[in-house]
């Protein structure tokens, strides 16, 4: 699982049928110092998160679709928990 | 996903059956402020779109989930129109 930042929201009227009642949000992945790390990202929201919140992300399929709560949804990535806080000792 | 802007189409007449009934895309992904971000790739339509929509595609085997039972040998696929997005100002 990843990091990130939610950054914004997008509004899709025409798509595939399982993305129906499905929300999309714009995710920034980042490092351990909130730094971004790579491209930004669309992922569906599993658990009710808000813009600038920090969140849990999977960039893997199954475990979106999981969240979608339906086989086979073309999913990549999904937000599966809000983060309220991180505990790093050692950051490389 | 990720968000692109469809700028082009791909025909191709010789290639795998399981892609004879597909429409191919040529995409370039965006960055949320809507620059380009990254290679232009082709990607398979599974949403209706066509050249200038923004969109937003799926990577992976997920793309051809939407052609279900036909297994489309794909690895990217365009699955929604973005109407708008709006980021944290």
């Amino acid at each position: 699982m990843t990091i990130g930042r939610v950054i914004g929201t997008v509004v899709s009227t025409q798509k595939h049928r399982k993305f129906e009642g499905a929300k999309l949000l714009l995710v920034q992945p980042v490092d351990l110092r909130d730094q971004p790390k790579g491209p930004a990202l669309l992922a569906v929201d599993g658990v009710g998160a808000g813009i600038f919140e920090k969140v849990l992300l999977v960039i893997e399929g199954r475990a979106a679709a999981e969240i979608l709560g339906r086989k086979g949804a073309p999913v990549d990535a999904a937000i599966v928990g809000i983060i309220d806080e991180i505990d790093v000792r050692e950051v490389a | 996903m990720q968000l692109a802007r469809v700028v082009g189409t791909v025909v191709t007449t010789h290639k795998d059956a399981n892609l004879a009934a597909v429409k191919l895309l040529v995409l370039q992904p965006l960055a949320p402020d809507g620059t380009a971000a990254g290679r232009a790739l082709v990607a398979v339509d599974a949403a209706g779109a066509g050249v200038g929509e923004r969109v937003f595609f799926v990577r992976g085997k997920e793309a051809s989930f939407p052609f279900h039972p036909v297994e489309v040998p794909t690895d990217a696929g365009v699955v929604g129109i973005v109407d708008h997005w709006d980021l944290v100002p």
